[in-house]
């Protein structure tokens, strides 16, 4: 559980740190000019961001039947379906498809769920070495850290970072700071791994109803290895990623690498419809997927807050936020930071933990603009500050209410009250002119790193009427 | 275990129809639609801008290409498949060429996993249509080019005919009408592997192939 001490205190951390500003700043604005110019054309844009946000609106309006269709096709195709309802459930699916090919290495492509399982974790408590194989998260998993971004999840580090890294891991090689250098070394340790792992795992970009197809986006080709040198893949994914159909995924495969990275596309698209048949050569005999809820059902209950589940976590709304530009990931404390994870954690993990996650936000658009599926990323975060203040128990978000607080509250229908008696607002701001020499200069948070404002003189009234302006 | 998961989570699901305000009719996309020409340029523009190699080749000759680009690349073994569409003309070109060396092993990749892990040069896969617009490969591998093998080899060299050069991604996907027969895998390839990994500075080669050769075998074709 987080408490919002924590949270306070590690932004505080991140404003302090000059370089992980600079380091966040410059990959931003990289990432916002890629983007900007893989769209020229703003008109085809927006009828693109149209059919994105028409495709997951109908895939998320026919939920129930698209995931019994991916199940019914991918058990005719041969992959083992897997129903968890929260992490734990899924973890220990994990392990006992581990335990009964007695394998004790996991290598991993990318996979946001799995974080959301801290699957490393759990693994590791049963003596299962786990080992990420995409570039930015190998990194991570030698330095001991979470990912910071989605989609470049080492984004916080320098090279000089990474290069001290590797010397410190791996001694006999001589140090270099040099991106190819470090990139070629990599690649020759994770290889071996490649050849020798019992099961790979990754995630799911889509899954494909009418077909039962797993999609996965990456550029490394870690993903390919994982998904086809093991002789048994676990790929897991949330119960939201279902599509109905194969001709939806062209357009959202269009939107997603283009918001993500500013790529016309990946370099690899990977589509996975079985194990290895029969006289094929080479590719997993069993393939196993894993639909994981933990959390998902509930959030689809509530005809706002469900347009959540719509993302495709392409991460264009934590590169045009301006707090994310300025924490970083790992403040948010959460598996996805930035304004999508702003509303999204909170609903997983309810507001008395995360509810404050909405609140650090300036609520300037820059997400639901760029958002590839037109979430409403604002409006949802203004929902969730209100359902943590909410007074009645009739929401559906775990912890409602848990943030109301009874001083502010009364302040507000206090301030509801005056103004709407005419009377009592011009004695209250007339008194308020007229004493303000001795109102507090002490405002709570507001005057920690702000002077308190001064009441002006005369009240907006008066200054009105000596200007000359009628009452009316 | 899995199956009152499988319930519970349905039963949850199902216990309200949520509504968008997206709009009902399907927005229409537009699409591409260029002369070969115009495809051919910008499949190669895609492609050279990540760093692949794309030559376009005459169909009858492409052989000789591969022999010289494998000659300057200083390539010791290539690997085809024996019984893939482009073997009988490998096989014919090579003659008693020695090297590089035409490697070929028919047998499941695990019982030679080694050989094509650490002692396999490069390979030499067909292609079953191209992209123009994303500049991309698209490959349906099966036991006789199985999927290690535009993996793994440090360089991959490809061949694609021109008249399956299609526009677009949903081109492909509509024409081919790839919803009623998805392989075990299908692929889209977009040049060689590489990563950002490392403070947002492109590198080549992570884990994937280092290099991408495309063959653009060009057929006399009006469309």
């Amino acid at each position: 559980m987080q408490q919002s001490a924590d949270f306070h205190i590690r932004v505080e951390e991140a404003l302090a740190n000059a370089q992980l500003k600079a380091s966040l700043r410059s990959a931003m604005d990289g990432l916002m000019a890629s983007r900007k110019a893989c769209f020229p054309d703003a008109d085809a844009l927006e009828k693109l961001r149209l059919r994105g946000a028409q495709i997951r609106a109908n895939s998320l309006s026919k939920l129930p039947q698209l995931l019994e269709q991916l199940e019914q096709r991918c058990s005719e195709n041969g992959i083992h379906v897997h129903w968890a309802e929260t992490v734990d459930a899924a973890n220990e699916i994990v392990l006992g498809i581990m335990q009964a090919h007695q394998a004790e290495l996991l290598i991993k492509g990318k996979s946001m769920v799995s974080e959301e399982m801290e699957l490393n974790q759990f693994l590791e408590s049963h003596g299962i070495e786990c080992l990420e194989s995409d570039l930015g998260e190998y990194i991570l998993q030698l330095a001991g850290e979470p990912p910071s971004h989605i989609v470049a999840p080492a984004i916080h580090k320098t090279r000089q970072d990474i290069a001290q890294l590797f010397n410190e891991k791996f001694p006999d090689i001589p140090y270099s700071d040099d991106v190819d250098t470090l990139t070629r070394s990599a690649r020759g340790i994770l290889r071996k791994k490649f050849y020798a792992a019992g099961v790979g795992l990754s995630g799911v970009n889509f899954a494909v109803a009418e077909s039962g197809t797993l999609c996965l986006v990456e550029n490394e080709g870690n993903g390919r290895m994982c998904t086809t040198v093991p002789p048994v893949h676990i790929a897991v994914t949330g119960i939201e990623k279902v599509v109905e159909k194969m001709a939806h995924i062209p357009p959202l495969l269009k939107l997603l690498t283009r918001s993500a990275t500013g790529q016309h596309i990946t370099t690899y698209f990977n589509m996975i419809s079985s194990p290895r048949k029969p006289g094929e050569k080479d590719g997993p005999k069993e393939v196993h997927l894993i639909l994981l809820d933990n959390g998902r059902s509930r959030i689809y209950e509530d005809s706002e807050l469900v347009n959540t589940l719509r993302c495709i976590r392409c991460g264009a709304c934590m590169n045009h936020c301006p707090i994310y530009t300025r924490i970083g990931g790992h403040a948010y404390g959460t598996t996805i930071p930035g304004p999508i994870g702003s509303i999204l954690e909170p609903q997983k993990a309810g507001s008395d933990d995360l509810g404050e996650l909405p609140v650090a936000s300036t609520l300037c658009g820059a997400c639901a603009e760029v958002c590839p599926v037109r979430i409403p990323i604002p409006k949802l975060l203004n929902r969730l500050r209100y359902e943590r203040n909410r007074s009645d128990p009739d929401g559906t978000t775990q912890g409602q209410g848990s943030g109301r607080s009874f001083t502010e509250a009364t302040l507000w229908q206090g301030w509801s009250w005056l103004h709407r008696n005419p009377r009592l607002y011009r004695l209250a701001t007339t008194l308020a002119t007229r004493m303000r020499k001795i109102l507090p200069m002490s405002l709570g948070p507001w005057t920690q790193v702000r002077k308190a404002p001064r009441i002006a003189a005369k009240t907006l009234h008066e200054q009105a009427r000596q200007e000359g302006f009628s009452d009316q | 275990m899995t199956s009152s998961s499988k319930q519970a989570i349905l039963q949850r699901l199902r216990r309200k129809q949520p509504s968008f305000d997206t709009p009902s009719q399907p927005i229409d996309i537009e699409h591409p639609t260029w002369p070969m020409e115009t495809r051919i340029t910008q499949f190669k523009s895609m492609l050279e801008s990540v760093r692949a190699e794309v030559h376009v080749v005459d169909s009858k000759h492409w052989t000789d290409s591969l022999k010289t680009l494998l000659a300057d690349k200083q390539i010791d073994n290539l690997l085809y498949g024996k019984q893939g569409p482009l073997s009988k003309e490998i096989e014919t070109a090579w003659g008693d060429t020695l090297l590089p060396k035409l490697v070929c092993d028919e047998r499941p990749v695990d019982e030679w996993k080694e050989e094509i892990f650490f002692h396999t040069d490069a390979v030499v896969t067909s292609s079953r249509a191209a992209i123009a617009e994303t500049g991309s490969l698209v490959l349906w591998p099966d036991e006789f080019e199985p999927r290690t093998w535009s993996l793994v080899p440090p360089v991959h060299f490809v061949v694609v005919d021109s008249n399956k050069l299609y526009n677009n991604f949903a081109e492909v996907v509509e024409a081919e009408q790839w919803a009623q027969q998805m392989p075990t895998n299908a692929l889209l390839i977009s040049g060689p592997s590489k990563s950002a990994d490392i403070q947002q500075t492109l590198a080549y080669g992570v884990h994937g192939p280092v290099e991408l050769i495309v063959l653009l075998r060009q057929h006399e074709t009006n469309s």
